[in-house]
Formats: C-alpha cells, structure tokens, sequence
C-alpha cells in the first residue's frame, strides 16, 4: 500500500482539498486538511504503520481473552473445595526466579530491536537465542512447578481454584511456548534470508508479542501468587 | 487408532438425517461431477479458492452464508412441523433429535448465517468505499474465510457422523458438562465454533486495521460512508468480545476433556460464571451483526431518497455509543439468576438506554426520506419494512428489559420472537438490502427487479405470520423448545405458524428465482456505467464489476459523500477531470495459505472431536508448516503494468463521459424553454 500511498502523491493530486463540505447542514467542515495519516488525509499508511497497527490490534483482543481466565479466577479462587489453597502451593521463591526470567528476556529481546535497527545480523540472532534460552528456562519451572502440585494431588482436577489457576497460568505458558517457536523461526528465517523488510516487520510483531507477554505475567505474578500466598 | 470413531457413530436408526445427508451428498457430488466435466478446476483454484482480493472473499463469506440460511431454515421447518403435530401428541420427531435440531438451528444461523453474511458484506463494500485497492492484510483475510467455512463444514459432518449438541445454540453448563453431554456432540459445537471463532476474530482485526489505517487521500474519519462507521464499530466489538467467547468455550472444553471444575456442579464450579461469560460476548454479538445492517440501510435510504444521509454526525455518535452501552447489558439474559433488585435494575435501565441510541438511527432514516425523491426499489422495500418490524421488535426488547416482566416472560415464547424479530427484521432484511444495492457491483448486472418485489412480500408477509402469534403464545405461558404441547388451545397458533413458515419458503424459492432469472437476463440487466442507482459512495466511482486493483489512481476525496461531489463536478464543469498520470500497480499475489491450513484446521478439529490424538498433532504440525512456507516465500507481490492500468481507465472515462453527455441531455430537456 506504501506505494500506492507514494504514488498518488507522484500523481500530483494530495488530499490537501480546500473545497469544503458540499452539505454545510450542521456536518461542519474542519477536518480534511494536512497530511496526516491517521486522519486519512495523506492515503493509505506504509506496510510497517499497518502490520505494527494491526498486531497491537491482535495484542489487544488476546489480552482481552486473559481477562476471561483473570475473570474466571477472580470467581473461583475461593472455591477450594476442602483442597489445598494458594498459601500451602505458591512457592515464592521460585516465582521471584521466573519473574527475573521473563523480565530478563524482555531486555534482552529490546536489545535484539535495538541490533536490527542497525542491521547487525550476529547481533540480532544472539539477543533473539538469548531470549528464547530464558523463555525456554522459564517454561521449564513452570512445568516443574505444575509436575510438583500433580504429584501432591492439587492437579486441576482437585477443586475450582486449581482448575482456575492451572488454566490462568497454562494459557500464559502456551503463550510463552508459542513465542519459543516463533523466535526459533525467525532465526531460522533471519539466518537463510537476511533483514528483508517484511521480516523486519515481524521482528518488530515478535518483540511486540514478548513484551505483551511480560505485562500479562506481572498481572499474574500480582494476582495469583502475591495475592495469593498470602491466603 | 480412530479414537472415539466407529461405525456406530453413524446414525442409522434415524431416517431424516440421513436422507437429508444422502440429498445433500448427492448434490454436492453432482456438483464437483460438474465441475471437473467442465474442466472448471483451474479456474476455481486461481480466481476463487487462492483470492486474497477482498473482493472476491466477500463473495464466497455471502454465498457460505446462503447455503448455511437455506440448513438453519430447514430446520426452522422442521421444528414448526414438530410443534404443529405434537399437540398432545408425540410428533415425528424424538427428543433427543429435537433437541439437536433446535440447538443446530441457533449455532448455524448466528455463526454461520449471519455472521459471515455481514462480516461477506464488509469484506466487499469497504475497501471500495474507502476508496482503496485492498484491505490491511489480504493473505490474513483469505485464511479467516476458509476457517469460517471450516467451522460450517464440522457443523454439517455432525449431522451423518455422530450428533450435535442438544443443549440450545449457547451451550449453558452445566448441561453441557460430560456427566449430562456424555456425546460429542457438544465437542463438535465447541471446536467448530472456535476455529471459525479465529477467523472471525482475524476479520476482525483485519477490518479495524483498514478502517483505521488504508483509506484514500483526503478521506478523514468524519467523511467516511455510514457503512464504514458501523463496520468499524461491528469490528471493534468482534475484537473486544470474541477473545471472552474463546476463552469461555476453552473452560468448558477443559472441563469436558481433562476433568476441570470451571462450571461444573461439584468440587467448587460455577454454572452462572459460564452464563455469565458467555453473555459478556452474546451482547455484543448482537450488535457486531445488527450495526452493519443499519450501516447498509443508511447507504440504501440516502441513495434511494437521493439525500444525503440526515444527521450524519449524530448517526456516528449513536453508533459510537451503542458500541460502548453493548457491554453493559449483559445480564439482562438472565435477570432471574437472582443477582437482586439494585443489580437487575441497573441493567435494567442500561438496556433501556441503548435503545435511545437506535431511536436517534431510525428518526435520521425518516427525516432522510422526508422531503427526497423516494425510489421503491428492492434494496428500498427491505428498508422499509426493516424500520417497522424493527420498532416493533425493539419496543418488545424494552418491554424484556423490565426485570418484573422479565420474570414472567424468560424462556417463553414471547423471548423468541422477540429475538426472531429483531434479528430477521434487522440482519436478515439489512443483508438482503445489501445483497440487492450492492449485487451490480460485483457481478456487473443488476438483480430483477419483480422477482425481487415477489420474495419481498412473500417473505415479509411469511415472517409476520409466524411470529406475531408466537408473541401470543409467549404472554399465554408456552415456553421455549418444546418437543410436545399439552395445552390443546394453542394448537391454531401453530399450525398459522407452519403455515407462515410455508410463505417464508415460498419467499425462499422467490430469492433463488431471481437469481436465475437475473443470470438468465443479465444482458438486459447489465450495468454499463458502474453507477446503477446514481449513488453517493466511491464504491459506485469504479466499474462493475471492478477491476482487481479497483481504482486505477486513488480518488481525491474532497468532502463527506465522495463520489456525489465527483459527479457533481463533473456535471458542473460539463467534463471529466483530465486524465491522471497513470503508474504500474503492486498487488499482493494470490495464496493457497488459507485454504490449506483450513484443510489441517478441519482435521484437527474432527480429531479432537473423536479423539484422534495423532491425527490432532498431525494437523497441528501441518498448519504450522503451512505458515512457515508462506513466510518464505519470495514473492508476495506482483505488478501490474502502467499500460494495463491505463487501458483499462480510459475505458472507464469514456463510458462515463458518455453518461455525462446523456446526463447533460436529461438536464437540458428538463428546463423550460
């Protein structure tokens, strides 16, 4: 679309219209002047103000559909059932250490942005395998983590609250476990064709995606641990 | 190795699924039979299945949605007849068919109904009204069809393998929980919903993108055609409220396979939290299918009354707001949970204020008419009948919305054609509208004319006999989905009903007659200028049908109803502006993505319905596959020439200065000498 956008303005026709509405009747007429895109008035936006766009779009909707599982555990935490609560289960030191991870893997994934803002290709793919190795180390205590409560019969099975819990944190290691693989993609990716533009782009959806995952997992971290193992 | 899947799976002791399975087979297999005779493979693959033009997917989200209508009509069929029959009788039909049918009526006539005949409409119309060349994401756009019709087709293999759900088209826990669903057939609802579920939330996405970000020089928000208004506004609540349906079908699938307590009855679990969820999305899906209809009869009545739109503004500010008050209203589907007075009052009163909202919409659909030169066309009638039905319906709505006549009235009959009323008044009426405005365009012939008045009336005068005694039935007391009636007065109502639904079908017959006719007739009918109804938006300022790119330089938009103000230049200035300079085009190239990860989604889907535990990590593995080739591909783009580009506007502007010419003759004759 960037160059249809660059090639109305070639045609020498700029949306800068000075005409005015032809229908004044309460419809006003103070808008339809400068080059800004986000009102529509330079044409349509490059691919990378479009995919960055719409992918915070996507974020978003998913961010929306935690809520659902936020919402569900909110309702449900309480419901024990004559089971183990969060005070007995939550090991906080662990958490600490998952948290550090991830926040962990966030710098590291702005610093693989910041190595393909200059084109440095080595660069980029050690942040990118550095991130997924944390990713990667996270998602493996949070098995753990889940391996352990199954083993001590507080499986998801046992009672609403755990059902709620192992689902609420479940989907955020999905997530965690799908943006493994879309990292190990784009290095495989970066590695046979180099900074094309649209890989550019979806290095920036990539990294845009990581750190969505970080906001979500301190909600998390608030909600479901601190808030608690204090019960 | 097959999972839950045998043979048994198949039911034989039931004749009508079969049989209707058996047409159906035939049919298609008569139709595939055609189609390779013809040697039309080649041409479907390249220029339908593999399409990324939004053009060309909004076609086939329409025509899935037709055939889909024509099976929830069925079964709307099917149910009258039952009812009629099973007065103190047990019918033809057993309950645990019944049920099913009732419920398969629901899923399919929302979700794959409705739903894609929208989301069909948007696809087509709002590129070409923003005057752009595509939507934001093509490739994307494609893949969101074919994962809607993957849901449809799961939907239709449960009627031969297996069954579907019978727990009502939203699948309340915890009848739907494994202990009282111990069939698939409430796993067939869930992984058909959610897979066509992520196509319509990457349509919608999709659709927020372009409204937002791909629009025509000069083309700001508050120049922007109603259609695309609402359309934003559909697709911002598809964005904001499919994620919580997702999530809440994904509780109960962990409740069905792995043994969860989200909604169960035991061990903690909270049926209400699951009727609560689901409302959270069920209220604004209303509005996600009833905002684009009002956005197609703003476009109809303005052009149809030759008038600009009556109070466009505050027709964007009620959009706007009914978008934000639809996710405030949610309990009041289930007012009688029992959340106390101040609770049901609150709702109660938020309901009530989101029909402010449609009264401001339908008193600027009159004042458009009031004063202009009114054409009774189809579109026109459609419109018509729509505010009057609309009112009708609404006003009941309101009456639902009083928590002590809700009490009496939930679950009744009076519910259901309330809904039925609103939803076939509103959607249906406002997608035939659309379907008719905008069929020129698209196929470059208009649809006819009389055999459009005949579905018109068969099908308004259908629907009013079958509902409005449903409404008596209602207030008399008879409740929803029943198998059999004890009460013997009601009979006459149902059997004026069976008889409205045989006018509907009739009305069915009609729409499908003149498609024939039109196709038969099409020279006569054909739209030489692309302008067939002297129209107001750009989408009437290319050909029709319009070429691939559908614009061969991006109109210069100068004021709010862009292509009037064109046309009016150019009749004042007694010419055309002069010729562009032309440049070559960059399109996105056609892609088999979405069909094939359909495909994978379509096995992954029966999989997981049965069981078939390799064959789900097969489909997964493919479908990632697929995504991994797409991303390597090397080119996603091809040119289209300058000379291409060329030929084919200065075709385009000769047809249109031709017109002018006749437009000035008109004009002259009309002045008194």
């Amino acid at each position: 679309m960037s160059g249809a956008a660059a090639q109305h303005r070639g045609g020498g026709q700029g949306g800068q219209g000075k005409g005015g509405d032809p229908y004044r009747l309460g419809h006003g007429g103070g808008h339809g002047h400068g080059e800004a895109t986000g009102r529509g008035d330079g044409g349509p936006a490059s691919k990378r103000i479009t995919t960055g766009y719409g992918f915070w779009i996507f974020l978003l909707s998913d961010i929306i559909m935690f809520s659902g599982f936020f919402a569900a555990y909110a309702v449900l935490r309480g419901e024990t059932a004559g089971g183990p609560g969060g005070a007995e289960l939550f090991e906080l030191p662990r958490v600490a250490i998952e948290t550090g991870l991830l926040l962990l893997s966030s710098f590291t994934c702005g610093l693989g942005a910041v190595a393909t803002e200059r084109r440095n290709l080595a660069w980029t793919q050690i942040w990118l395998l550095v991130t997924g190795l944390l990713g990667f180390i996270f998602l493996v205590l949070e098995v753990q983590e889940f391996a352990q409560m199954i083993g001590e019969g507080a499986g998801p099975a046992r009672s609403a609250f755990l059902s709620a819990f192992f689902a609420l944190v479940g989907c955020h290691g999905l997530h965690v476990g799908v943006g493994i693989l879309w990292c190990g993609t784009m290095m495989a990716q970066l590695w046979s064709r180099g900074f094309l533009p649209a890989i550019q782009r979806r290095l920036m959806c990539f990294n845009l995606f990581w750190h969505a995952l970080d906001i979500i997992w301190v909600a998390l971290f608030t909600i479901v641990y601190l808030m608690g193992a204090g019960r | 190795m097959f999972g839950k899947l045998s043979l048994d799976a198949i039911p034989f002791s039931q004749p009508i699924p079969l049989v209707a399975a058996a047409v159906i087979g035939v049919l298609l297999l008569g139709v595939l039979a055609w189609i390779t005779k013809k040697g039309h493979w080649p041409y479907l693959w390249h220029e339908w299945i593999t399409s990324v033009d939004h053009k060309r997917i909004g076609v086939m989200y329409i025509l899935l949605a037709l055939v889909m209508l024509i099976r929830g009509f069925s079964d709307a069929i099917l149910m009258r007849t039952q009812q009629a029959m099973a007065v103190n009788a047990p019918g033809y039909l057993p309950p645990e068919h019944y049920d099913q049918i009732f419920s398969a009526h629901g899923a399919i006539m929302i979700f794959f109904g409705a739903m894609p005949f929208v989301i069909g409409l948007m696809n087509f119309v709002v590129p070409l009204q923003l005057g752009v060349r595509d939507v934001a994401f093509p490739t994307l756009n494609s893949t969101s069809f074919w994962l809607t019709a993957s849901g449809a087709l799961l939907v239709n293999v449960s009627l031969v393998i297996g069954e579907f759900a019978r727990t009502g088209w939203l699948p309340y826990a915890p009848l739907s929980e494994k202990v009282y669903s111990p069939g698939v057939g409430v796993d067939y609802y869930l992984w058909a919903i959610q897979i066509s579920g992520i196509g319509t939330l990457m349509s919608g996405i999709n659709l927020v993108t372009t409204i937002l970000k791909v629009r025509a020089p000069g083309m700001s928000y508050l120049r922007m055609p109603m259609f695309c208004w609402t359309s934003l506004a559909s697709n911002l609540l598809i964005v904001a409220a499919f994620p919580i349906l997702t999530a809440t079908l994904a509780m109960l699938t962990l409740d069905r396979y792995m043994g969860f307590h989200f909604f169960t009855n035991d061990a903690g679990g909270n049926p209400m939290l699951f009727v609560n969820l689901i409302w959270a999305w069920g209220h604004p899906e209303v509005y996600i299918l009833v905002l684009p209809a009002f956005g197609v009869f703003s476009e109809v009545i303005s052009t149809f009354s030759s008038k600009p739109l009556f109070g466009y503004r505050s027709m964007v500010a009620a959009t706007l707001f009914i978008t934000l008050v639809s996710f405030t209203v949610w309990l009041h589907h289930f007012f009688t949970m029992g959340a106390g007075a101040n609770v049901n009052a609150a709702f109660g009163i938020a309901t009530s204020i989101i029909a402010v909202g449609t009264g401001v919409k339908v008193y600027n659909w009159l004042f458009t008419m009031y004063g202009g030169k009114v054409r009774f066309t189809t579109p026109m009638l459609w419109s018509i009948a729509f505010m009057v039905t609309f009112v009708v319906g609404g006003m009941t709505g309101v009456l639902l919305a009083v928590p002590p006549a809700d009490f009496m009235l939930h679950n009744s009959l009076f519910l259901v054609a309330h809904f039925h009323n609103v939803i076939i008044g509103g959607v249906l009426f406002g997608a035939f509208a659309g379907m008719t405005f905008w069929f020129p365009k698209a196929f470059g012939f208009r649809l006819h004319e009389g055999w459009g008045h005949v579905a018109f009336w068969l099908s308004l005068a259908g629907f009013l006999i079958v509902f409005t005694p449903m409404y008596w039935l209602g207030l008399e007391g008879m409740t929803r989905r029943l198998q059999h009636v004890n009460v013997a007065g009601w009979a006459p109502f149902l059997w004026i009903m069976l008889f409205g639904v045989g006018i509907m079908g009739l009305g069915v017959l009609a729409q499908i007659m003149q498609l024939l006719v039109s196709i038969r007739d099409r020279d006569q009918l054909r739209d030489e200028t692309g302008d067939p109804w002297d129209g107001r938006s750009l989408e009437w300022a290319t050909t029709s049908p319009p070429p691939s790119f559908n614009f061969a330089v991006l109109p210069d938009v100068r004021g709010e109803e862009a292509y009037w103000t064109i046309k009016q230049r150019a009749i004042e200035a007694q010419g055309l502006v002069e010729e562009p300079e032309y440049e070559p085009i960059e399109m996105p190239r056609n892609s088999a993505t979405g069909v094939v990860t359909a495909f994978f989604a379509s096995f992954t889907g029966f999989a997981l319905i049965w069981e078939i535990w390799w064959l789900v990590g097969v489909g997964l593995l493919a479908a990632y596959g697929t995504f991994v080739w797409f991303a390597w591909r090397k080119e996603d783009e091809y040119e289209i020439p300058v000379e291409e580009v060329a030929a084919y506007d200065r075709e385009r502007r000769k047809v249109r200065a031709a017109w002018l010419l006749r437009e000035q003759g008109a004009r002259a004759g009309e002045q008194p000498a």
